[in-house]
């Protein structure tokens, strides 16, 4: 079936369906990781978002059951040069075709995607439409005209608080749109994981006496989310902090840092994030359309950690005296390298030290 | 980190002659690695035994030894030049194995120079297979079960527990040399034998077999403070069990998950940082296609031939970076020079498919073994690049040059199917032909995958491709719908006009009118993140075209594809030097080719690339979109001239000689008439176009006579036959006689064969040098050992060869190169062949000359005449010096083949002897193309009837240089009758021991044997011949070749000779000391 594109600048670009059918509006924006395309469209980051991916042969290993991670699909669309409608994997469950038609994702194949993600580069994000319908131009220009969605994270985030038991160190996961392997990063350490809603209050955090917090990734942009600010203001000093993506954007503006949006992001895995200490680049798994203003740190309690090679951006925070440390990119990788997991251990070990001098002042 | 302040000069070391398993990837990276630290103002000094190479220019380095690469060699250079470092990670493994052994000998402690990039201790870990395995047992990453061995009964202790079959591989061997699968004891035995005998260590590994996983390849890079990236990982159509570098292979990994494609990310980065690695490593691994079970096979702790696919497959220059790593720089603070604006320090992510093809040269040995194992047999291959797997795959099969422009393989039709699913078991060169045959029949992708264990995803791609041939043959018409998604998926306008029974031409007419036209992409390591600098272009049917030109006029040169033998890195320099002529008359230059390992196809050389098949359409397709000012085609062997002829039919401005002229030379009538015009003397011969009148034809000029096909690439199919028994069996089996494809018989004049090439402008004709070729005429002269200047022939008769070539050249309006080959037969000079186009000797020329002769040659075809560029008719001076060009060949990697020399050219590459006078020159040539010189030692030698009188004087001199001659029955009477001491050995059928036992005993040094004709002889002396190459002992087959080393020894022997007794006239001597 037919299925069309059409750009805020007013680009159509035909292709052929091969996921559900109907009509869906988002920002377009352009993943460069050649593997993953499973991880990606399940991160809940992308909700509202339709997805290109740079890569043109997408669906070749199929979905399998094990790697998504969230409940669903946030994305409202899939564009790819080639769908691949022979999957081969000893993993592979269903066909990358039939997960987006299970969860009314629309798919569009034979899209020039390079063409696509250079009118990105050149003009940064913009809305597009998608159809698999006979709608006039007219009626598709109608479409672009409708606001963007603001409200991502109450639409991705958990709605109740639930719980991973376990004997480690207790995290409390708030959930901006979390990837599962955060949680399954912490669960590796022993650590227990209590999920919560994006808009609990830093008492109700509290009540669970833990040992950290870990603040989620999320679609959107940070100013859209001022109760997560509120939360984090509050919980500064009192419990450990660490910050992935949306959490590391919204810990910069509870400090009283500020955050802009990206002509068109950094999405994809090979990304090389610099650590000031060390002076050593490590190649990360990054999705993200805003970023930390280096400027609005100066001012603040917060100190540089992390830059993005290619364009020195903001790519990780420290406070200055709390325990409170937050990256841009994903230490969770899925998809993507796993060069970044030692940030997982370094939130246990600031925990650990927390608890430690908290143990003393007791004492 | 920057640039360590304490180097200043730096010894470089190339990789040596081309052969199986190290090829002109080393070129490339050699090339990069030298304009890299020149760029950091180190001066660089540079060894290497290939003239053939573009690092072997003296723009390259600061000072070049073209010297034999050995430690001996090298110490001296060091000596000379005093380098702060040693740079040995680009030059293959030969170049690793020399600073091992340099290292190991206290050169480079004693002498100060320190080892550049990755240390001893990473290369002895990484190619000592003992401590390779310990290390991965620490990091706790698998190998596969398996166990060093030193003999032949440890290896089948190990076997009988682990369980056949088993791999074998040699320690510290090129392209796996001396390795393979063994089924059964019996196959383990001669493996092992082999293996142990080619690992310089007597050291081989016996692996549990893992054959049917996936096998995948990550190309790694790290500097000195642990920033570790992977520019690529790529993985095999085959499964785990051949060659990787006999592989057809994709570029990313297609069926890998992201988690697996992590999980071996993760370990490669484990082992590049235990190693230690600085630089460049490549890591392979075999995976389960049914778990996340993983083995590490193998790790190359230096720049290969995977690095340099993955180069261009990325764009990345890792040549050049790890060269950067290695004075001291991190990734981290190097930019990325495609996009001249982010950083080294990341990983390339591609926007498209590359499908790498290996040229195999079974269709010079078609006695070879084609089967595919650990030992690898291709001398080159091919990259293409597409938007779809099938598209790149496609133009892969196109950029061949094997005849073929689609999946199928003529007469494929004709495979019993028994035969078939049998084929399918075991990979060959036509694996993957085989498989589209089997989906042709109907067969399933389940049956298929279950006899191949190739994956399935690539057998559906496949399918995919045999589907839409069927749609096209099916469908009631062909609409603009159909045309499009057949070239979407890589289809040649000829297939599509195959298939629907219309003409190549229609179709292309069709495409125009529909405005189904290619776009060309561009190859950015970043997926258009970032803007690309680097105009690196692949084609693909897609909306948006990405050329930008800068509005010159341009030229587009035609590369030569994949090395192969008869057309190696020779035509790449050429190549390249026609693009610098180019880019300095001021015009862009854009080249097309398709060959991954070369310098032309490196990012910078051009002003634009386009990576494509050197295929009709796909060049006037490029054509169509440059309108350039011309084509050059005289440099890129027979691939570019066959192209001229469809370009020239479609009008295209071909530049330098015309092709009616270079038609003239090539057809036989033609050029017959043009001689004899000339009153210029040609071995008798004629064109026939039947077996009878080859017959009658040979009758009449008399035997022997030399037999070829018309229009021939390297000498193909080319034989001398004795008689008319000999040449009825050629007609029918060596070629299809028919009118369309006459066959040429000449009178064959047993020689002295010379060579010339010349530059003319159609005016003037310079002549840079002569050569004279050690072997007799009837050795292709690729394969015989040329010398320049020439040693044996008189002024006039120098004279004459340039009044003739001169004549030549201006008779046939040559503008550009021109190659001619002489007999010089009974004092009288005939000519062989004339070649309108650069030869193989032009880059050995223009360096013993110095004269740029294709930079010269290509300023002619854009309008500068010789006198223009200061240059005159004639001969050039000779130089006072002599040079020797000697071949290499490949033998031990091809079982089964011959290696006798005849006119079909065998060899692979070449190196170059220099020195003051020709013993010397001759001795470094040998040395250098690896051949052993034993100042004494045994000599077996077999020599035919024909060449027993002639044997004599040989032999003589063997003997007094202490030679021990040992020889059968036949050579024995003979030397004996002639009154030398011989030692005698059984022939083969008179029972062990016998001389093959000798050899394979190792009691010989030297091998000389000529038993080439009759049944017996033939058969034997074939046995005897390969039993030497396998056993790594030189074998000598032309009585010329063993002239030239006998002279080489005499000069370097110094004589016991007794002293002359007193003399006292009208004495006698004994009388004389009684006084």
């Amino acid at each position: 079936m037919k299925a069309r594109l059409l750009l805020e600048d007013g680009t159509l670009f035909t292709g052929t369906s091969f996921g559900a059918e109907g009509k869906r509006v988002g920002e377009i924006v352009f993943n460069t990781s050649m593997t993953g395309y499973q991880e990606i469209l399940t991160d809940p980051s992308y909700c509202g978002q339709i997805i290109t991916m740079t890569y043109p042969l997408i669906g070749n290993y199929g979905i399998s059951r094990d790697d998504n991670e969230s409940l669903r699909p946030y994305a409202h669309g899939l564009l790819v040069r080639e769908y691949a409608e022979y999957a081969s994997n000893w993993r592979n469950e269903l066909s990358l075709g039939t997960f987006l038609k299970e969860y009314g994702l629309i798919g569009i194949a034979g899209i020039d995607t390079r063409m696509l993600t250079r009118k990105i580069r050149l003009r940064g994000t913009m809305k597009g439409v998608i159809t698999t319908g006979n709608e006039s131009p007219e009626e598709l220009k109608e479409a672009l005209s409708s606001p963007m969605m603001r409200d991502q994270v109450a639409r991705v985030s958990t709605k109740s608080i639930h719980i991973a038991p376990n004997v480690g160190k207790r995290v409390v996961l708030i959930d901006f749109g979390a990837k599962h392997n955060i949680v399954r990063e912490l669960v590796e350490r022993n650590c227990e994981v209590i999920t919560v809603p994006y808009n609990i209050t830093a008492e109700e955090i509290l009540r669970f006496r833990p040992d950290g917090v870990m603040l989620s990734n999320g679609p959107g942009n940070p100013k859209d989310v001022p109760e997560g600010i509120r939360t984090i203001q509050k919980l500064m000093g009192k419990v450990p902090l660490f910050g992935i993506c949306l959490g590391h954007q919204l810990v910069a503006l509870a400090a009283g840092a500020d955050t802009e949006k990206m002509k068109f992001g950094h999405r994809g895995g090979n990304h090389p994030v610099k650590e000031l200490s060390t002076g050593r680049t490590v190649i990360t798994a990054q999705n993200h359309g805003f970023a930390v203003t280096a400027d609005s740190v100066k001012n603040t309690e917060l100190e540089i950690t992390h830059i993005a090679l290619n364009d020195g951006t903001v790519e990780g925070l420290r406070h200055k005296t709390l325990p409170v440390i937050t990256v841009q990119y994903h230490p969770e990788s899925a998809p993507g390298p796993l060069d970044s997991g030692y940030l997982f251990d370094r939130f246990l070990e600031m925990m650990e030290s927390f608890a430690r001098k908290g143990e003393t002042m007791n004492a | 980190m920057p640039k360590d302040s304490t180097l200043k000069k730096i010894l470089v070391i190339g990789s040596g002659p081309i052969v199986i398993g190290q090829a002109a990837e080393f070129d490339y990276a050699g090339t990069q690695a030298c304009q890299a630290l020149k760029e950091e103002g180190l001066e660089v000094v540079l060894v290497n035994s290939n003239p053939a190479t573009i690092m072997t220019d003296t723009n390259m380095a600061d000072r070049v030894y073209i010297e034999p690469l050995t430690a001996e060699f090298i110490t001296q250079v060091i000596r000379k030049e005093r380098p702060d470092g040693l740079l040995p990670t680009l030059g293959g493994q030969t170049g690793l194995n020399l600073a091992v052994e340099l290292a190991k000998q206290g050169v480079l402690e004693r002498e100060g120079v320190r080892l550049l990039g990755t240390d001893l201790h990473a290369i002895t870990c990484a190619e000592d297979r003992d401590l390779f395995r310990k290390l991965m047992k620490e990091l706790d990453e698998p190998v596969p079960e398996s166990a060093i061995v030193h003999t032949v009964e440890e290896a089948s202790a190990f076997a009988d527990e682990a369980g056949y079959p088993v791999i074998v591989r040699p320690a510290y061997t090129l392209g796996g040399t001396g390795g393979g699968i063994a089924r059964d004891k019996n196959e383990l035995q001669e493996i092992v034998e082999n293996g142990l005998r080619y690992s310089p260590i007597t050291q081989c590994l016996i692996e549990k077999s893992i054959a049917g996983y996936k096998e995948i390849e990550y190309e790694v890079m790290r500097d000195a403070a642990d920033n570790c990236i992977v520019v690529c990982n790529m993985e095999n159509f085959d499964p785990v069990g051949v060659h990787t570098g006999d592989s057809i292979v994709f570029a990313p990994s297609q069926t890998l998950s992201d988690r697996e494609y992590h999980m071996l990310r993760t370990s490669a980065l484990k082992i590049i940082r235990a190693l230690n690695i600085q630089g460049g490593c490549n890591i392979q691994f075999a995976l389960d296609p049914h778990s996340f079970q993983y083995y590490v096979i193998e790790v190359n702790p230096r720049v290969s031939r995977s690095s340099a696919l993955a180069s261009k497959a990325t764009g990345y220059p890792i040549a050049r970076i790890a060269a950067k790593i290695a004075v001291g720089y991190t990734l981290d603070e190097l930019k990325n020079p495609v996009t001249g604006q982010t950083y080294a320090c990341f990983e390339p992510t591609l926007d498209y498919v590359v499908s790498k093809i290996p040229r195999w040269p079974f269709d010079k040995f078609v006695s070879a073994n084609r089967k595919l194992g650990t030992q690898m047999k291709a001398t080159g291959e091919v990259m293409a690049i597409g938007r779809t797997l099938e598209e790149s795959l496609l133009k892969a099969v196109r950029s061949l040059e094997i005849g073929l422009h689609h999946i199928q393989v003529p007469d494929s039709g004709k495979i019993p199917d028994e035969k078939l699913r049998e084929r399918l078991v075991t990979a060959d060169d036509e694996w993957l032909f085989l498989v589209a045959e089997w989906f042709r029949r109907g067969g399933s992708l389940e049956e298929a995958h279950e006899l191949s264990k190739i994956d399935r995803f690539f057998l559906h791609k496949v399918k995919r491709i045999i589907e839409l041939e069927e749609t096209l043959q099916q469908a009631e018409e062909l609409t603009p719908e159909l045309l499009l998604a057949a070239k979407k998926t890589g289809f040649a306008d000829r297939t599509i006009g195959q298939l629907r029974g219309m003409p190549e031409n229609e179709v292309r007419q069709l495409r125009k009118q529909w405005g189904i036209q290619p776009v060309y992409k561009v190859v950015d390591t970043c997926a258009a993140e970032f803007e690309a600098e680097t105009p690196y272009y692949y084609s693909s049917y897609e909306q948006e075209d990405e050329v930008v030109s800068a509005g010159k006029k341009s030229v587009i040169v035609l590369g030569s594809g994949p090395i192969r033998i008869g057309q190696g890195v020779e035509f790449d320099y050429a190549t390249v030097h026609a693009v610098w002529a180019i880019r300095n008359a001021g015009y862009e230059a854009v080249i097309i080719n398709n060959n991954p390992e070369t310098v032309s196809t490196d990012f910078n050389t051009s002003d634009r690339l386009y990576f494509e098949p050197l295929y009709k359409e796909d060049v006037l397709n490029i054509i169509e979109k440059e309108k350039p000012y011309g084509v050059v085609v005289q440099f890129g062997g027979q691939t570019a001239l066959n192209l001229a002829r469809d370009l020239r039919d479609e009008g295209i401005n071909i530049l330098g000689t015309s092709l009616e002229e270079i038609d003239r030379a090539e057809d036989r009538k033609k050029f017959e008439q043009l001689l004899s015009k000339n009153n210029i003397a040609q071995p008798p011969g004629s064109a026939v176009t039947s077996v009878e009148a080859a017959v009658e034809t040979a009758a009449h000029l008399g035997y022997p006579v030399l037999v070829r096909p018309s229009y021939v690439l390297g000498g193909r199919a080319m034989e001398i036959v004795y008689n008319e028994s000999e040449l009825r069996s050629y007609m029918k089996l060596a070629v299809k006689v028919n009118p369309e494809h006459p066959v040429l018989i000449d009178r064959y004049l047993l020689g002295k064969e010379l060579e010339v090439d010349a530059i003319s402008d159609g005016i003037d004709v310079l002549i840079p040098g002569i050569m004279e070729h050690i072997e007799r005429a009837g050795v292709h002269s690729g394969d015989s050992i040329a010398v320049y200047p020439p040693q044996s022939i008189t002024q006039e008769q120098r004279e004459q060869l340039v009044t003739i070539t001169a004549q030549i050249a201006k008779a046939l309006n040559i503008k550009g190169l021109i190659n001619i080959q002489f007999v010089l037969y009974k004092g009288e000079i005939y000519v062989l062949e004339v070649n309108p186009r650069a030869s193989r000797t032009v880059p050995f020329l223009s360096k013993v000359t110095c004269i740029p002769m294709a930079q010269v040659a290509t300023k002619i075809a854009l309008g500068q005449s010789l006198k223009e560029q200061g240059y005159s008719s004639g001969l050039w001076q000779e130089s006072p010096e002599v040079a020797v060009k000697v071949p290499v060949f490949s033998f031990a990697k091809l079982r089964r083949v011959d290696i006798t020399l005849g006119p079909e050219m065998k060899s692979t590459g070449e190196v170059m002897g220099r020195d003051r006078d020709y013993a010397r020159a001759v001795y470094k040539g040998l040395l250098a193309a690896g051949i052993a010189l034993p100042r004494f030692g045994t000599v077996v030698a077999t020599i035919g009837d024909k060449e027993k009188e002639e044997a004599i004087p040989l032999m003589l001199r063997f003997h007094q240089l202490g030679y021990k001659i040992v020889s059968t029955s036949g050579t024995a009477d003979m030397l004996e009758k002639a009154g030398l001491p011989v030692e005698r050995v059984h022939k083969l059928k008179e029972g062990s021991p016998n001389i093959l036992d000798l050899i394979r005993n190792g009691k010989a040094d030297l091998v000389v044997n000529t038993w080439t004709r009759g049944r017996t002889p033939e058969r034997d002396g074939f046995r005897i011949r390969r039993e030497a190459v396998e056993h790594g002992i030189a074998c000598l087959t032309s009585l010329d070749t063993v002239d030239a080393l006998l002279t080489t020894l005499e000069s370097i022997h110094l004589n016991a000779e007794p002293i002359g007794a007193p003399q006292v006239p009208g004495k006698k001597a004994a009388e004389a000391l009684m006084v």
